[in-house]
């Protein structure tokens, strides 16, 4: 085997360890973004999801001594219930979007394990409640990769 | 008035720079001397005007003219004088100011240095700089216009985005883009070369230092980064994978990976074609990451203003890489390597492969981030991929760079003997493993820090052996220790500079492994009087105050911290802003080599009785920023002025 040939065949196990490393991590920490009408028509237990809606009204429960907290995300079509273990964010509120990332729970809720608030550089003048619509928002959300 | 002349000198200093770079290219092509002295003028002219563009605006923000947008936009009366200041480049048109001032003054500082040195390059390298200032100024005054006027102007602004209300405000931005800008210059030499057909190594031995000079930049805005997440954003963490940081960790793997090839490049006449390719990748990446940030196909903490500026980088971006490729295919020959590859054990094959490792960390970096955007156009479905992929993919390319790290600096060029081998490594391998045996007695179970830890340990086995053997050479020649370590440090700057460097990477790589491994905390709500405890520490609740500050309202928690003595008060707020709809966590620390006390208020009780609080107790985190203490020192040694040797 001469010298060419074994940088070649080091270049190509270079290549296809990292091809393995690079699928193996996508398959492992993919996450779908999913809307609650899509969730509810097809939930998956187990399967990392992160969920895009509103928060709906009167559906939010904060329990400060155990860090519960409970409420429904909805995007106009379908609702879903949401349990987390820890303080909500800042940015959290009813009548607010929110996406939350987690699992589907066999006891038919889903589970999160993080909700993610959006800090934007671009933020707005306080506005006098001007809800946006249901698709735009769940647009902007599902835009948000982090 | 005063907004007027700003927007009317960008103008005038966009028009000037398309003449420079055409004169200066003309000029290049003919070899007529007046031309290029024009272009030279137009590049003094360009950097003045862009002064007074950057200057009016400052004084735009410092007089609250709110008739022009982006000052109402960005301050309101109750902004302190310090961040008005650095209000300037707190959002898109700013910073555009910002860029394209800091590309003027690398233009000019190219003008003093090469004018004479660089010969058949330099009125190319004129003309590619004139260029991307040209770009720059385009975006200033057609999609980003900075002294836009707002009718009627408000009585007062909306303010700062108070995530920016930092001391970080000011070293952040400029550091990251001191080094995005720098790496304009390599890039102008390496196509300045490409045009001028002088593909050897002029071009990089001139812009060996600008190189690690942005280099540095780049890293120190990178670190700062981390600083400003961990210290304000309130989540305990330094690094998230989020899609801007990566916008700015590809450049510099790349950039990292062009410093070490220049080397072979230099000693073996090899790599010529890889080198250009490199500085023009990483060049392509910064505009990438500006059109990532700013264009908004990709959202993340950082997303700014959305709008047609996105197009008109993507389409530089894609000028850029034509033009280069072009100029690559036509020069294709002359770029042949000289020297071959003599054995995988040596030096280059060292170097090449912590190119190949770089080159593979910034592929993933670069496909994990736009994974969303691919998984939504091939399939459908938006999918994302987030810290886990990111670790998992980069964890063992980053510790096999740790690897070859030790390795590199010290294995023979050409062909190691097994003698070299065993000279060089047996000891930094034997003090590696016993690092590990050790650790693992002291109770560290994760394979992972345990790897790490030993490979860190390796590496500076290998440094210390070097340094070891070469001061004993010079204590042979009847120096004193002292003398002839610093004798060392000085007439051989480059390559313990470099050892330096690689010394700082490793304490990183420290805190990295530490706080990963060993972090912990927890979550809880406490009444006035109650305490949580978490790694020794307890954390003890003792009411609430609010404050009004000049432009928000402050409510602050009061902890005090005690591991059987009292360690401190700690007082986690949060404020709210008027313009916010949303209070801004405010978080407090204590820092420490071992562990950083860091708390995070949450919810809490309107009178005062409860609060939830987040306790966390960070290990090794300090190293991180003392290991770009370190980094700074050594880019300082490696670019002193090498002194001739001694007869």
């Amino acid at each position: 085997m001469n010298r060419r040939t074994k940088f070649l065949a080091g270049g190509g196990v270079i290549a296809a360890a990292l091809a393995y490393m690079i699928y193996a991590g996508v398959t492992q920490s993919a996450v779908y973004f999913v809307t609650p009408a899509e969730l509810q028509a097809a939930p998956v237990p187990g399967k990392a999801y992160r969920l895009g809606g509103v928060v709906a009204r009167g559906s939010l429960k904060w329990e400060a001594r155990t860090l519960d907290l409970s409420f429904a995300l909805s995007d106009g079509k379908a609702t879903v219930p949401v349990r987390h273990k820890g303080t909500p964010p800042d940015l959290f509120g009813e009548g607010r979007g929110a996406v939350v990332e987690g699992s589907w729970s066999p006891e038919g809720y889903f589970k999160a394990s993080l909700i993610l608030a959006k800090h934007s550089e671009e933020y707005k003048a306080p506005h006098d409640g001007g809800q946006a619509g249901y698709k735009e928002l769940i647009k902007t959300l599902k835009g948000e990769s982090r | 008035m005063i907004p007027e002349v700003g927007g009317g000198a960008a103008f005038a200093a966009l028009a000037l720079a398309v003449w420079g770079a055409v004169a200066a290219a003309v000029g290049g092509r003919t070899g007529r001397v007046a031309l290029v002295e024009s272009a030279q003028h137009a590049a003094l002219a360009v950097f003045v005007l862009v002064t007074a563009c950057f200057a009016l605006l400052t004084y735009a923000f410092l007089a609250f003219d709110f008739s022009v947008r982006y000052v109402a936009t960005n301050t309101n009366l109750g902004t302190p004088f310090y961040y008005r200041i650095t209000g300037v480049w707190g959002a898109l048109e700013g910073s555009i100011i910002l860029w394209t001032w800091m590309l003027a003054l690398f233009t000019l500082l190219v003008i003093l240095r090469h004018r004479e040195s660089a010969r058949e390059l330099y009125p190319w390298v004129l003309t590619v700089m004139l260029a991307v200032i040209g770009f720059f100024l385009l975006v200033m005054t057609v999609a980003a216009p900075p002294f836009e006027r707002l009718t009627p102007a408000p009585a007062n602004g909306r303010g700062l985005n108070p995530l920016l209300e930092d001391t970080g405000m000011i070293t952040h931005p400029v550091a990251l883009y001191l080094g995005f800008t720098g790496l304009t210059v390599p890039f102008a030499f390496a196509l300045a070369a490409l045009i001028a057909g002088r593909v050897g190594d002029a071009w990089i031995t001139m812009t060996r230092r600008w190189t690690i000079v942005a280099w540095y930049f780049l890293s120190l805005g990178l670190l700062i980064g981390g600083w400003w997440s961990y210290h304000v954003l309130g989540w305990g963490g330094y690094w998230a994978w989020d899609p801007v940081e990566n916008a700015a960790f590809m450049p510099w793997l790349t950039a990292t990976a062009f410093l070490h090839s220049v080397m072979i490049q230099e000693r073996r006449r090899m790599l010529k074609l890889w080198n250009i390719a490199l500085v023009i990748l990483t060049f392509g990446l910064t505009l990438f990451g500006t059109f990532l940030t700013r264009s908004g196909v990709i959202a993340s903490v950082h997303a700014f203003t959305q709008g047609t500026i996105g197009i008109l980088f993507l389409s530089f971006l894609a000028v850029v890489l034509l033009t280069a490729l072009g100029l690559l295919a036509w020069r294709w020959d002359a770029l042949r390597a000289q020297g071959e590859l003599d054995s995988i054990v040596s030096r280059e094959s060292a170097f090449l492969l912590n190119n190949v490792l770089l080159v593979a960390a910034t592929f993933t970096v670069f496909f994990g981030t736009v994974f969303p955007l691919l998984s939504e156009a091939a399939r459908g479905v938006k999918v994302s991929v987030g810290a886990p992929f990111f670790n998992q993919v980069n964890v063992p390319l980053f510790l096999s760079l740790v690897f070859l790290m030790g390795v590199g600096p010290l294995i023979a060029w050409r062909r190691a003997s097994p003698d070299n081998l065993r000279r060089n490594f047996v000891l930094p391998v034997a003090a590696g493993v016993l690092a590990a045996a050790a650790f693992f007695t002291l109770g560290v179970r994760s394979a992972l820090a345990l790897l790490a830890l030993a490979l860190t340990v390796f590496v500076a086995g290998t440094i210390a052996v070097d340094v070891v053997r070469a001061t004993r050479a010079r204590l042979r020649m009847g120096e004193r220790v002292l003398p002839a370590l610093g004798g060392l440090l000085l007439r051989h700057n480059r390559r313990y500079g470099g050892f330096v460097v690689h010394l700082g990477i490793l304490i990183i790589t420290l805190g990295v492994t530490g706080s990963h491994a060993w972090s912990v905390q927890t979550e809880t709500t406490l009444r006035r009087g109650e305490a949580a405890e978490l790694a020794g520490y307890r954390v003890r609740f003792d009411g609430l105050t609010a404050t009004e500050e000049s432009n928000h309202f402050k409510v602050a928690g009061t902890f005090t911290v005690s591991n059987g003595r009292v360690v401190g008060v700690l007082r986690p707020a949060k404020k709210f802003y008027p313009q916010e709809q949303s209070p801004i966590a405010y978080v407090d620390y204590r820092l420490g080599l071992k562990e950083d006390v860091y708390l995070v208020l949450g919810d809490f009780a309107r009178d005062g009785s409860q609060a939830t609080v987040k306790v966390q107790v960070n290990r090794l985190v300090s190293w991180i920023w003392i290991g770009g203490l370190v980094l700074t020192l050594g880019t300082l040694l490696a670019i002193l002025p090498e002194r001739k040797k001694a007869a």
